[in-house]
């Protein structure tokens, strides 16, 4: 195990444990608001200090954490669930109508960021979690199609698919079979790194006031909040701030562990 | 050449038409009458009415479509349900603060990532490389809204080099004007700065492995020097993709970070207009982002081919 | 005194030793080839002497080249030396030149970085004059040249500062016979001209008995035997020069068992691929890969398949194992046509790469029965079956839980021909099945092929461009170019009265061992 397996591993599992545990027992109420005792700094009672209603910072990163984790799952889960499908198709019939379609949607879809769709699903349904899930998760399809296509092209020439066809394999059984087990790492390694994105756009949207609404906590809102008190609380800032950066940090180290781990077998099999 | 360019050039118009429907569709969904809602709940029916015939909305969709996208196409956006101005002339005055932000911080970015890139990729797994590593991957972890607020915090409020927040305005001068968008588009960079560095270096150390970077050594050329003539042009190919997709992530993260300074862009125009429901800005500003991401994604089509012959011969 | 002295070079890169107490010497005007299997280091031995080995890499020894002490100078002064007094050919033409660049600039930079006093453009079109490329203008891109114009591009490179030595790693192994006998003329003319060192890397003994005057047999980092070629090859010393030099020659035994029944039958077939329009509004054109081929393979009859690449006979193949459509004309398997599924499991394929033929996620088993797909009800005795198919490869039963990458180049293709038999298939084609092996291993193979074919009574299309093997594993022969087949009958008298001029211009352009004692030529 290499030393970013481990770290990435160490950092992401704390974010989920944290999610987990937030279900069962957090140090304070994260919704109390105990106007008193706001603005706290970190001291030993409020770990991570208090905000401007004097609830616990601590216990909102907690739950953040649920947030945060649900939006980025889901959204990957759309990007695998329709993007591996339709790069596996577009691969498996290169160069026909319907492999320029998919990929000709696919850009189509990159020239809506994931904050411009997000935009327009908010002016037609308005804010919420659900709606900043779809908007990243639209993104993430053709990321997941073009990840794909290009990796399994490559896979579609090498003899082992051919043997395959010489065996009387359909298109569909071969990219389920042979391809879709061959490209199981690249697509492990882009989840994680899309899961990571997920998160921050996820924080961006709630900055913004796109993503989830009151009283949901999640880590952007707690930033759109600490916005016009930094200069006297910057621990309002610097707590959910760090929050993210850490877990993004996580999942990105632990994607590129994943990557060296998982890809030197495929060499050794060819050497 | 010819080819390629006709054939990049069609397949934009396509996207283009594409796109402008797929929008206009989504804010046909949406709920409410615009009229009504410009003349306030109480208005009379006959008032709404004529309202309604001087927009246009009565005539059928596929009509209104074909207006909104001619007269978009003569620079003519439409009118603002909300201050009842010409949209083209709302967007305009903003355009002259996103557009300048998003260029200083490509500009930026690309600064700060090829020398980093490229230093990184001639120092591969030695400590150089590896603190250069280390810094990108904090750099893409970094939200850049929160990277904004730190760095207010530290410049403005603390040093106070520089303002807080708000845009001095052309008419001051160019030094007044850069200098107020300067921390924004700080902001804005590094992170992407990050990304594209590690791009630049992995896309460099795939070329440093090609048969041809021996050839190159074996004419006696030095390893720096092989990277220079030989690798750098060839891995200008990825580079150029991200490039690209940076163009329009900076107008949309430029979106976000117009809310932390409180400058006066199409990102401030958008989000007053959606709580506003002034729909016709929405649909404008919107289309208005995806035509600029469509026409980078073109001319990186076109600089391809510039990089690389095989591009101008294959198709 | 030598041009040339490399003493008791040994190499090692990290814990793994490379090459042990290489000693070898080049005088000007000399051609000297090292030759052996993969993994004998001689590919390390020509980087050793440009010093363009891996960072990782140890040397100690001696490498004098002119009087430099190569492992004793410091990069700044190699880059000097490298490209002005040593030049340096690479095996692969299609990669070693830089895709974005013009050839004329890139034998122009070599120019510029030691000769100021020329001028470097005018210089390399000189230079590509002299490399036989007259015709082609400088501002030519590589991948608008073919293979055979790129190496002389990469020749022209390596000479274009007129060095003493010329080092060629493998110079012809990627290209066609007939152009291959084109850059070795080429080689051997320059480096008379010139009065240059040849230093040359080549796996084909053939190659070396053509081109050398003295020749160093090298193995598992050591130089086995070393000699003037001639009395070498003519008698050599060393158990594995011998091996190596029968292995090279190596005939096979026939049994004779070709029934008069046709069993596949090829008429007339045409294959088009569109090509990309040229121009906009312009109809797109067409390339014909398959012009009009008719033949049959008869029933326990072998069949050879020659031709260099790009003849169609990659394209043939494939539309015979019904993965591609064909224009015009009929393929029949005993009546039937290939296109109908009931005959894919009477015809089987094994490949060339033994690398790339096989899933790596998957264990032996599953994938030599991945035919049993093409059968209506799976066999009851499918383990027995694969165990047996596994024996009569000359593999364990027990392998059948291994993955392919427990096993070298020479097992797999075992593997890959025991997948194909594994159904017992009709008719086997055999797609450059020896191609990528060592001259020994191959020697086994076909040993192999030979044995099963006097087991099961094979009935094959053995596709090669290496008329040597075609020469001993066929009855018949079909020569193929562009697209059409343009000679074929009895091997035997194909090679030796060959009436077609294409024909002859192969079997006049493959390089040969000089015949000796009772042994036959190869040609």
């Amino acid at each position: 195990m290499s030393r970013s397996l481990i770290l990435g591993g160490l950092l992401s599992a704390l974010m989920v444990i944290a999610a987990l545990v937030s279900f069962v027992w957090t140090p304070f109420d994260h919704t109390a608001l105990n106007i008193p005792e706001k603005l706290q700094a970190p001291n030993s009672t409020h770990w991570f200090g208090t905000d401007h209603f004097g609830r616990d910072m601590f216990s909102m990163i907690m739950v953040g954490a649920r947030t945060s984790i649900a939006v980025a799952c889901v959204a990957v889960g759309i990007g695998v669930g329709l993007g591996v499908p339709l790069g596996l198709w577009a691969a498996a019939r290169q160069g026909s109508w319907l492999d320029e379609v998919i990929m000709r949607g696919n850009d189509l879809i990159f020239a809506f960021p994931s904050l411009v769709i997000a935009i327009l699903i908010t002016a037609v349904f308005g804010a919420g979690a659900i709606n900043a899930i779809i908007a990243i998760g639209i993104f993430n399809i053709p990321v997941f199609a073009r990840v794909t296509r290009g990796a399994a092209l490559p896979l579609w020439t090498r003899e082992f698919i051919l043997a395959a066809r010489v065996a009387g394999k359909r298109g569909a059984r071969i990219s389920v079979e042979h391809i879709l087990p061959n490209i199981a790492n690249l697509l492990i390694v882009q989840a994680t790194i899309q899961f990571s994105l997920g998160i921050l756009a996820e924080a961006a949207l709630s900055y913004v006031g796109l993503g989830a609404q009151p009283p949901t906590p999640s880590w952007g809102r707690m930033l759109a909040d600490a916005q016009t008190l930094v200069s006297i609380a910057p621990h309002m800032a610097l707590v959910p701030g760090f929050a993210i950066i850490l877990t993004v940090m996580g999942l990105n180290v632990l994607g590129d562990g994943l990557r060296d781990a998982l890809d030197p077998k495929l060499r050794v099999s060819r050497a | 050449m010819l080819r390629y360019t006709v054939k990049r050039l069609l397949s934009l118009i396509i996207s283009l038409a594409i796109a402008s429907l797929l929008i206009f569709a989504v804010i046909e969904i949406a709920p409410g009458d615009p009229a009504s809602f410009m003349l306030g709940i109480n208005a009379a029916e006959d008032t709404l009415a004529a309202l309604r015939t001087e927009l246009g909305l009565d005539q059928p969709k596929w009509q209104r479509y074909l207006s909104w996208v001619g007269g978009m196409m003569q620079g003519d956006f439409g009118t603002s349900y909300q201050y009842r101005t010409e949209v083209a002339d709302m967007i305009a005055d903003r355009l002259w603060v996103s557009v300048p932000l998003a260029l200083y911080a490509l500009a930026l970015s690309t600064l700060i990532a090829f020398p980093a890139g490229i230093y990184a990729a001639s120092r591969r797994g030695k400590a150089a490389d590896l603190g250069v590593m280390g810094a990108t991957q904090v750099g893409i972890a970094i939200p850049n809204f929160w990277f904004a607020m730190m760095l207010v915090l530290i410049f403005a409020i603390h040093l106070r080099w520089f303002s807080a927040g708000g845009f001095a305005g052309w008419d001051k001068g160019v030094w007044a004007a850069m200098k107020s968008l300067t921390l924004p588009a700080i902001a804005l960079a590094l992170p992407q700065a990050a990304i594209l560095a590690r791009v630049m270096r992995s896309s460099l150390l795939d070329i440093l492995d090609e048969d041809f970077m021996r050839t190159a050594r074996a004419k006696g050329l030095s390893r720096g020097a092989a990277l220079r003539h030989h690798g750098l042009r060839n891995a200008m190919i990825p580079v150029l993709t991200i490039l690209g997709l940076q163009f329009s992530f900076l107008l949309a993260g430029g979106i976000i970070i117009e809310q932390v300074f409180y400058l006066p862009g199409l990102g401030r125009l958008i989000f007053q207009s959606i709580s506003a429901r002034d729909l016709i800005v929405v649909e404008s500003v919107t289309m208005l982002l995806v035509f600029a991401v469509i026409v980078v994604n073109f001319l990186v089509d076109l600089a391809y081919a510039a990089v690389d012959p095989r591009l101008r011969a294959r198709t | 005194m030598n041009l040339l002295d490399i003493q008791t070079l040994s190499l090692s890169i990290g814990e793994t030793p490379i090459l042990r107490d290489v000693s070898l010497a080049i005088a000007p005007g000399e051609v000297v080839a090292v030759t052996g299997e993969s993994g004998s280091g001689k590919s390390m031995t020509a980087l050793a002497v440009m010093q363009l080995l891996p960072s990782a890499a140890k040397a100690s020894g001696k490498i004098i080249l002119d009087g430099h002490d190569l492992l004793a100078l410091d990069e700044a002064t190699l880059c000097t030396l490298r490209g002005d007094l040593a030049g340096m050919v690479f095996q692969e033409p299609m990669t070693a030149l830089n895709p974005v660049q013009s050839i004329g600039a890139q034998v122009a930079e070599t120019v510029g970085l030691h000769r100021p006093d020329l001028d470097p453009l005018s210089h390399a079109r000189e230079v590509l004059d002299r490399v036989g490329l007259t015709t082609i203008p400088l501002s030519r891109y590589p991948h608008e040249l073919s293979g055979g114009q790129r190496q002389r591009v990469v020749i022209a490179i390596a000479i274009a500062c007129g060095p003493k030595l010329l080092i060629a790693d493998e110079p012809t192994t990627a290209l066609d016979v007939t152009t291959q006998a084109q850059i070795l003329a080429l080689l051997k003319q320059l480096a008379t001209e010139d009065g240059m060192g040849l230093l040359m890397i080549t796996h084909d003994l053939a190659v070396v008995a053509q081109m050398s005057d003295r020749i160093a047999v090298m193995r598992h980092g050591e130089v086995v035997e070393a000699g003037d070629t001639h009395t070498l090859l003519g008698a050599p010393q060393h158990p594995y020069t011998q091996a190596l030099l029968a292995a090279s020659t190596h005939r096979v035994d026939l049994p004779n068992q070709v029934q008069d029944m046709p069993l596949l039958q090829v008429q007339n077939v045409v294959r088009d691929y569109t090509l990309p329009r040229s121009k906009l509004f312009v109809p797109a054109g067409t390339l014909r890969a398959v012009d009009h081929v008719s033949f049959d393979i008869k029933r326990g009859e072998r069949v050879g398949l020659v031709g260099e690449s790009g003849c169609g006979k990659s394209t043939l193949t494939r539309a015979i194992l019904g993965l591609e459509p064909v224009q015009g004309g009929s393929i029949t398997l005993n009546g039937t046509p290939v296109s109908d599924p009931s005959v894919r499991r009477r015809m089987q394929v094994v490949f060339q790469d033994p690398y790339g033929s096989f899933n790596p996620r998957h264990r032996v088993a599953r994938l030599i029965s991945e035919p049993f797909h093409l059968l209506d009800t799976p066999p009851q005795d499918r383990n027995a079956r694969i165990a047996d198919a596994l024996t009569d490869v000359g593999l364990s039963p027990d392998d059948a839980h291994k993955y392919p990458h427990q096993f070298s180049g020479g097992q797999r293709q075992r593997l890959a021909i025991a997948r194909a038999l594994i159904i017992r298939p009709e008719l086997v084609i055999f797609d450059e099945a020896v191609s990528a092996l060592d001259v020994s291993v191959r020697a086994q193979i076909l040993d192999l092929i030979a044995k099963l074919c006097g087991q099961y009574a094979l009935t094959y299309l053995f596709i090669s461009h290496d008329l040597s093997v075609v020469h001993t594993i066929t009855d018949r022969v079909l020569v193929m170019q562009s697209g059409k087949i343009v000679e074929q009958g009895e091997t035997e008298t194909v090679f030796n009265q060959a009436t077609h001029t294409y024909t002859q211009t192969l079997i006049d352009a493959a390089p040969k061992l000089p015949t000796t004692g009772g042994e036959r030529t190869l040609a």
